[in-house]
């Protein structure tokens, strides 16, 4: 990967610049987009399909701010390279409601004041949806601080101290931890 | 199947929110809607600096490769096609010009003068010593010397790494507390950008002091550090700049010969800082130039006085470029080249008697400004006037400098200078209590100011605090008797045991002064509109921004309750020069209280206008129903039918005299400082606080644990319960990075070493408890609805709670923060 295999900078690639295809998914959408073969997914998303919804805090996969979903996982889209992604589902955060519906995690970001600054948020809704989705599968699903945090602990935010973070995610969580148990036949 | 969870979470409120003391309930004001710019941010739609649509050239800096010398030679390396850039150093910025200013007066009367002959190649702040670009002679490594323009983002980056800056290098100062050398000095005749001494009873006479120390029960010295601390907020500092030349200059190279309009929009904090350097840099008059604030991804003061900077930049190179160029720092170069909070060094010296009175207070405050004076003399102030507490204190002095070094300038850094003198004072009273054989929170109690008492400054307290009760109550909170006790025990039988687990608790007590210091205020003379806009909402015009903190949400709140309308009727403008007045600087936990006064104050000059107007003849008058804004606000609005007044609002739309209204700062009464004496009333109200925490060491690896933390504040009335909560509590945890994890490392050349986010370690939510925030109100006469500032306060008391709570657990002295776990090893060995 990488310009041409020429380490001596993106501005000899621009004569001899590799492109390529990407086919893959975003948001449900097959979309196939030609880029740089040194972009990464984030770069891909931001400048090439206009999905400035993910965001470039550190550029180095320390802050989780451009967190999205590669066929279902977390993933920091600033250290992936773009054709990694090749053929794969990629979810962002524009694609996370249903239907024009929010997600259950927009709603409770919005109502308990989990985002403050906002830039974190994307990042932060998307690994807790993964969180999320693997409590709805999960045999015996209990929502734990524990899990929670450590779901989080890749995404930084330096306006909320996380408490309200915390208490929205808990709080979806409890409703897929909920749905999960009637679905099972629970006496709720 | 287990169905349900562990957790239990506190119910969801829009219902009205009290603490203990019942205060009159109001149909938006203290309770919790939804924050208006919240769907946006949870949904992705909200565009920052780097998401706005863009079509132009991308801008990257070329930086000074030590801490101080003379550029000798720049070169430009083979490989760029250089013919393609544009190339901006300080030989393209005119240094003579004939200023068609006034002096700024924002931060007090100009230090500089005012010359009619000014080099525009000067950052305008409080001094005038720092460049835009490095002209020959520099301070610091990674100054800006060379500025590159090109439309490709890779491109540019990639070039800038291809400039060649040649330099002399000259002998330099890293460490604020020793005194210069003579080839060292670089500002003045001893690198003191500012002094500052405070006096109080004996303290006015240095052998009257020695006299109260001399014949003092106990007395305890000590020395305190804390370290500088990176903003660190998610989103990097970015610019973009567009420039208009005039016909005259347009093919014409070199300096504008004629007058130009700029805009400049970006991530910042404070829109008129940025005018006010932008219309020095470029020299145009106030109209030419425009300041747009873009949805900011934090501040915490990172983005207060370093913008102006990067704006300046971005405009030398659009102006080059003839092109719109944006400049967005990665985050290495963030953290390289922007502001910290100052390193300090606290030496104090206590006089007590056998109770646990404090008799005098002797310190002296070091505080390393970095490189150029920026806004260090005004972080030495708040600094010096918190060092001595929340304290009745008959006998003060206390010293203060802020030392020039060789690194980057620090700066503005949420608590401006209180966290540092405030982690001194409360960590010495810990060991005064040691000393003394008491409980801390008992000495503490002894010297609580009470009301009438006096602070430092002199300052007599007239607001009713009840500091006692509220360190009752927060003690309760975390259960401080029983705990102490147990954890006594609980170490005794670790050691017994040969057992690694300690633990400990801790408090501090402590005040923040709201809003500018001393004469602050009245020097800003900040300015507040509202206009009445076509579809009957009535527009909020300010210059504060929304940083994160729920500004805009608050400003709502405080209008619809000021006017009697619903939270729909208002609405908040994105603040831009151009469509807003001055309101003062969005810093200093100014904003809800200040600004929301001025809002609030705004309103009742509208409806005044209308009712003079004959607007609102037709109206039908009602009761007010609820309590009047503040004493200086009647909040008029609330006595007309709100469907009435939303009628004549629509119907004064764009009216020049009944379609706008305005406030303009008053002091409240009996608010006099003098600045050269330094006494007087240093603020009109404070935040008083009492934090709390709960902690346990791993003595293997010193890994300290926050188990649980307190934060109890007065802080007026609160506005929005949950936005209250959640800046507390981003601020407590801020705190408890700076005390525990966040260290900044500088190399021989006072550059940062771990500017990164892999080893610059902030806390995440692994490393946190939930933060358990409590409030008193008590109301401010003079802030909407009685409300004060929060914003800065959160930050003070996180770090000597903490390291008090560390002290208890090792039994050892823990005289500095950031405490590392090598540290911590150091000092309970060395106890040991």
């Amino acid at each position: 990967m990488g310009n041409t295999g020429d380490s001596s900078g993106p501005c000899e690639a621009t004569h001899a610049r590799r492109i390529v295809v990407c086919r893959l998914h975003v948001n449900g959408e097959p979309v196939a987009v030609a880029v740089p073969a040194h972009w990464t997914l984030l770069e891909m998303l931001r400048y090439q399909l206009g999905l400035v919804g993910s965001k470039q805090g550190c550029d180095k996969g320390d802050c989780g701010a451009c967190t999205v979903r590669v066929a279902g996982d977390p993933v920091l889209a600033c250290i992936t390279l773009a054709v990694a992604c090749d053929g794969h589902y990629v979810e962002t955060v524009e694609g996370l409601g249903v239907g024009g519906e929010p997600h259950p995690l927009q709603r409770a970001f919005a109502e308990r004041g989990a985002a403050q600054c906002g830039f974190c948020t994307p990042g932060m809704l998307m690994s807790a949806a993964h969180y999320l989705d693997a409590l709805a599968v999960a045999d015996a699903p209990i929502v734990s601080t524990d899990a929670i945090a450590r779901a989080l602990g890749g995404n930084l935010c330096r306006c909320t101290g996380y408490t309200k973070i915390f208490e929205a995610v808990a709080e979806a969580a409890h409703e897929v931890v909920d749905r999960s148990a009637l679905l099972a036949g629970g006496d709720l | 199947m287990p169905k349900h969870s562990p957790i239990s979470l506190p119910q969801r409120s829009t219902q009205p929110y009290s603490a203990r003391q019942e205060l009159p309930k109001l149909p938006h004001v203290g309770r919790s809607p939804d924050r208006v710019d919240g769907v946006d941010k949870v949904t992705g739609q909200t565009q920052y600096t780097d998401d706005l649509p863009f079509a132009g050239w991308y801008g990257a800096t070329v930086r000074t490769p030590a801490a101080r010398g003379t550029v000798t030679a720049v070169r430009f390396l083979e490989g760029p096609n250089w013919s393609e850039f544009a190339i901006v150093t300080a030989k393209d910025v005119p240094i003579h010009a004939q200023s068609v200013h006034a002096p700024d007066t924002s931060h007090g009367p100009s230090e500089g003068g005012h010359d009619t002959a000014v080099d525009l190649n000067i950052v305008q702040l409080i001094a005038r010593d720092q460049p835009y670009l490095v002209r020959d002679a520099f301070r610091h490594k990674h100054e800006p010397v060379v500025l590159l323009a090109h439309p490709d983002r890779d491109i540019v980056a990639w070039a800038a790494t291809k400039v060649l800056v040649l330099c002399d290098e000259l002998p330099v100062i890293l460490d604020h507390r020793v005194d210069p050398r003579p080839d060292q000095v670089q500002h003045g005749a001893d690198n003191v950008l500012k002094a500052i001494g405070l006096r109080k009873g004996a303290g006015e006479d240095d052998a009257q002091l020695d006299a109260v120390f001399a014949a003092a029960p106990v007395v305890v010295h000590g020395e305190y550090d804390t370290g500088a601390q990176e903003q660190a907020y998610i989103e990097p500092q970015g610019m973009i700049a567009q420039v208009w030349l005039s016909a005259h200059d347009q093919h014409r190279p070199g300096w504008p010969s004629h007058p130009f309009r700029v805009r400049v929009q970006g991530s910042l904090q404070c829109p008129y800082y940025v005018h006010t350097a932008i219309k020095h840099l470029c020299n145009l008059p106030d109209e030419l130039v425009e300041i747009a604030q873009v949805a900011t991804g934090g501040g915490f003061g990172g983005k207060e006085d370093f913008p102006s900077i990067i704006a300046g930049h971005a405009v030398l190179l659009a102006m080059k470029a003839r092109q719109p160029v944006k400049i967005i720092y990665d985050r290495v170069e963030d953290m390289l080249a922007t502001t910290k909070r100052h390193p300090c060094t606290t030496y104090l010296r206590t006089a007590m008697d056998n109770t646990g009175k404090l008799l005098a207070l002797d310190a002296r405050v070091r505080m390393d400004g970095g490189a150029y004076v920026t806004l260090s003399p005004v972080v030495l102030s708040r600094g010096t006037i918190h060092a001595a507490g929340p304290y009745e204190i008959p006998h003060v002095r206390i010293d203060a400098k802020a030392m020039l070094t060789n690194t980057p300038p620090n700066g503005a850094f949420r608590g401006f200078g209180a966290p540092q003198t405030i982690f001194a004072m409360e960590r010495h009273l810990d060991v005064c209590a040691d000393r003394l054989g008491l409980d801390p929170a008992e000495v503490r109690r002894r010297n609580l100011v009470q009301v009438g008492g006096t602070l430092a400054t002199g300052q007599v307290i007239l607001e009713p605090v009840q500091l006692r009760a509220w360190l009752d109550r927060g003690l309760a909170a975390i259960d401080w008797v029983d705990k102490r006790s147990h954890y006594k025990v609980f170490n005794d039988l670790q050691v017994a045991d040969g057992l690694p687990l300690r633990k400990g608790v801790g408090l501090a007590t402590f005040m923040h002064g709201c809003g500018f210091t001393g004469s602050g205020e009245v020097n800003l003379a900040s300015k507040c509109k509202v206009r009445a806009a076509k579809d009957g909402v009535i527009e909020i015009c300010t210059a504060n921004t929304e940083i994160g903190q729920g500004a805009q949400t608050v400003f709502a709140q405080v209008a619809a309750d000021a006017l009697g309308l619903e939270l729909q009727d208002i609405r908040v403008i994105q603040p831009d020069t151009a469509q807003v007045p001055n309101s003062g600087p969005t810093v200093a936990s100014r904003t809800a209280m200040v600004v929301g006064h001025l809002v609030a104050r705004a309103c009742d000059d509208l409806v005044r206008r209308m009712e003079d107007g004959g607007a609102l003849a037709q109206a039908r008058p009602k009761a007010m129903d609820y309590a009047r804004p503040s004493k200086q606000s009647d909040g008029r609005g609330g006595s007309w039918q709100a469907d009435d007044l939303r009628q004549a609002v629509a119907q004064v739309a764009g009216h020049p005299v009944m379609g706008e209204g305005w406030s303009e700062y008053e002091p409240p009464p009996g608010v006099i400082w003098d600045d050269v004496a330094y006494k007087g009333v240093a603020y009109g109200t404070y935040g008083w606080a009492v934090y709390l925490a709960d902690v346990q060491v791993d003595t293997t690896t010193m890994e300290v644990k926050v188990l649980d933390f307190v934060a109890l504040q007065e802080v007026g009335r609160v506005l929005h319960p949950t936005l209250a909560i959640g800046q507390i509590a981003g601020g407590v945890v801020q705190g408890l990075g700076w005390a525990l994890l966040e260290e900044v490392t500088l190399d021989a050349q006072g550059a940062m070493k771990n500017a990164n986010l892999t080893s610059y370690v902030l806390p995440t939510m692994a490393d946190v408890p939930t933060i358990r925030v409590l409030f008193e109100e008590q109301p401010y006469a003079y802030g909407p609805f009685g409300a004060k500032g929060i914003g800065e306060l959160p930050m003070d008391g996180p770090g000597p709670a903490v390291a008090n709570a560390v002290a208890m657990a090792l039994g050892c002295h823990v005289p500095a923060i950031p405490a590392t776990p090598e540290k911590l090893l150091r000092w309970s060995t060395l106890s040991a």
